[in-house]
């Protein structure tokens, strides 16, 4: 059996972030273990730009920001077991992992980080009716085999869904001589962000349908079209206005599934809006010693969040390695009316790594402007005008130390609307 | 005759939406951008809109058939399609490190296309 203090479970840009940082506080005997065959995750695959805005302050693509971090970590003596699949992960944190050259590997470790990030929501999820023929991807499989493997998976494509992938992989496939027929979004409102609808489908003037779904799925051995209709305001389809489009691939970018199936064996509390753990100021979740960070707490839509958070949760298992102290959850964090959710979960002031901390949450639905306020049992906290926001951009509020010492009980946040939308 | 046209500014996730004033191509008023980035763009983005374009070039290597590249600045976007018809022809043998020249002044825009990440075998 190995012995080691930190173990992060994951690779991508948030296991690499967290390696860097524990390595930076003085924690030693630090292993990633990741199941891909190399270092950098999903933005191996993410070969655009628009990465690394607010952590390195310049425009990089997928690739070169998960660069930086694998260079950086050539000289810091972290081990790096790669080929390696986690299966098991016990509450004392004894880690249980698989690869071909070992077999079997038990590990214990003194603190863990989660960082094994999410997964696509396939067409299982959707209840699509059709047949089942080849030719229906979500939109990170046909960014992996364009990107990756070097296949184009069809010639003429219509996109379910306007998450981020699905935008950026319309504008991939133009780029490549595919014709991209649409991109169908069942809510009134994009669920990616304005530049990649701006850049990816505006400039290739590929339309965006809002309110529009996909009804059925026709071919029997490729895809031959799909029957996409127009949904009411209880988003079900309408059949009158239902359109017969001629495709050989659908794509499908519906969302993303934080992927925890590790995390639910430690018996972590979970939040049933981030489908993540909960976790307090310092990224640990109620499972003392063990720590979270990136999409597998919550999806993110800037990689650079994830770095931040990862590097916090670094921090804070380098606290505990240092200090040997609990789970402690402190002052408990709300998300009241007009958001979805708000991390931390709770804040323990004694513990808090910094004279400041974030705040990271999601509105319910586009306001133009709203007020934000941040509510405790003895009074108003603060309160902040935000405007053009959308559930697809994470909001990120800051919280001074004394601020939050005033709070009594709790810290709620919500969301107020001002005014109409247009 | 004035010409109004809106821009959604990219260079930031704030996305600020300006307004463009125009009168035979030259711009008489901007209004609704937070920055002088924003203002920049807006200008350029009504005259004559840029992009860095991503894409991938073949790879010799053992395990990976492609390489992905990018311009090292922004390229008019009339020349994305020539420059991406120029990339179709260029093949790579590794080692490679990030920011190699892969293809230099790409559709005669200037600028030189660049490797996004390191290959070693």
């Amino acid at each position: 059996m190995l012995c080691k203090d930190l173990v992060i479970i994951g690779g991508g840009p948030a296991g690499l972030a967290a390696a860097l940082e524990a390595a930076e506080q003085g924690v030693k005997d630090v292993m990633i273990v990741e199941r891909d065959s190399g270092l950098g995750g999903i933005l191996q695959q993410c070969i655009h730009n628009g990465f690394g805005l607010h952590v390195f302050k310049e425009e990089l693509t997928g690739p070169e920001y998960a660069q930086k971090f694998i260079d950086k970590l050539e000289n810091t003596g972290v081990e790096v077991l790669l080929d390696t699949m986690v299966i098991e992960i016990t509450p004392d944190k004894r880690i249980f992992a698989v690869n071909s050259r070992i077999g079997v590997l038990e590990i214990q470790s003194k603190a863990v980080i989660l960082a094994m990030g999410c997964r696509e929501r396939t067409r299982g999820a959707l209840n699509i009716p059709g047949f089942r023929p080849a030719g229906i991807f979500t939109a990170g499989t046909a960014q992996r085999y364009v990107n990756i493997e070097g296949y184009m998976p069809g010639k003429e494509i219509v996109i379910l869904g306007s998450g981020d992938i699905g935008l950026i992989m319309a504008r991939r496939f133009t780029l490549e001589g595919a014709k991209v027929k649409c991109v169908l979004e069942i809510m009134p409102y994009s669920n990616g962000l304005t530049r990649n609808v701006v850049q990816c489908l505006e400039d290739y003037g590929i339309p965006l349908r809002l309110s529009h779904t996909v009804i059925d799925i026709h071919g029997k051995k490729r895809v031959e079209g799909v029957t996409v209709a127009k949904v009411d305001e209880n988003l079900k389809p309408i059949l009158s206005t239902a359109e017969f489009i001629p495709c050989d691939t659908l794509l499908l970018s519906v969302g993303l599934i934080p992927e925890n199936e590790l995390t639910k064996m430690t018996g972590a509390d979970f939040d049933a809006s981030t489908q993540g753990p909960m976790v307090n100021q310092r990224m640990e979740t109620s499972c003392e010693g063990i720590f979270a960070c990136g999409n597998v707490l919550h999806v993110h839509d800037l990689v650079d969040f994830v770095t931040m958070e990862a590097r916090l949760a670094a921090r804070g298992a380098a606290q505990y390695l240092k200090e040997k102290d609990g789970s402690c959850r402190g002052t408990k964090v709300i998300a009241g009316e007009g958001l979805r959710y708000v991390l931390p979960h709770a804040v323990c002031v004694e513990k808090m790594l910094d004279e400041k901390l974030n705040f990271f949450m999601r509105s319910t639905r586009p306001m133009n402007k709203a007020k934000l306020v941040i509510e405790s049992e003895n009074g108003i906290v603060k309160t902040k005008m935000l405007s053009y926001l959308k559930p697809s951009e994470m909001i990120n509020i800051e919280l001074k130390k004394s601020e939050i010492e005033k709070a009594e009980g709790h810290l709620k946040f919500i969301l107020q609307e001002e005014g109409v939308l247009q | 005759m004035s010409d109004k046209r809106n821009v959604t500014c990219i260079i930031c996730p704030v996305g600020c939406r300006i307004e463009v004033e125009l009168e035979n191509e030259d711009i008489l008023n901007l209004s609704g951008y937070r920055c002088k980035r924003g203002l920049q763009y807006a200008k350029d983005e009504v005259t004559s809109p840029k992009r860095i374009l991503t894409t991938t070039v073949r790879l010799k290597a053992r395990s990976a058939h492609v390489l992905p590249v990018r311009t090292r600045a922004p390229i008019p976007r009339s020349c994305m399609k020539d420059a991406m018809k120029e990339l179709k022809s260029v093949f790579v043998c590794p080692p490679v490190k990030m920011g190699d020249v892969v293809l230099k002044d790409v559709a005669g825009t200037g600028v030189d296309v660049i490797a996004s990440r390191s290959w070693t075998e």
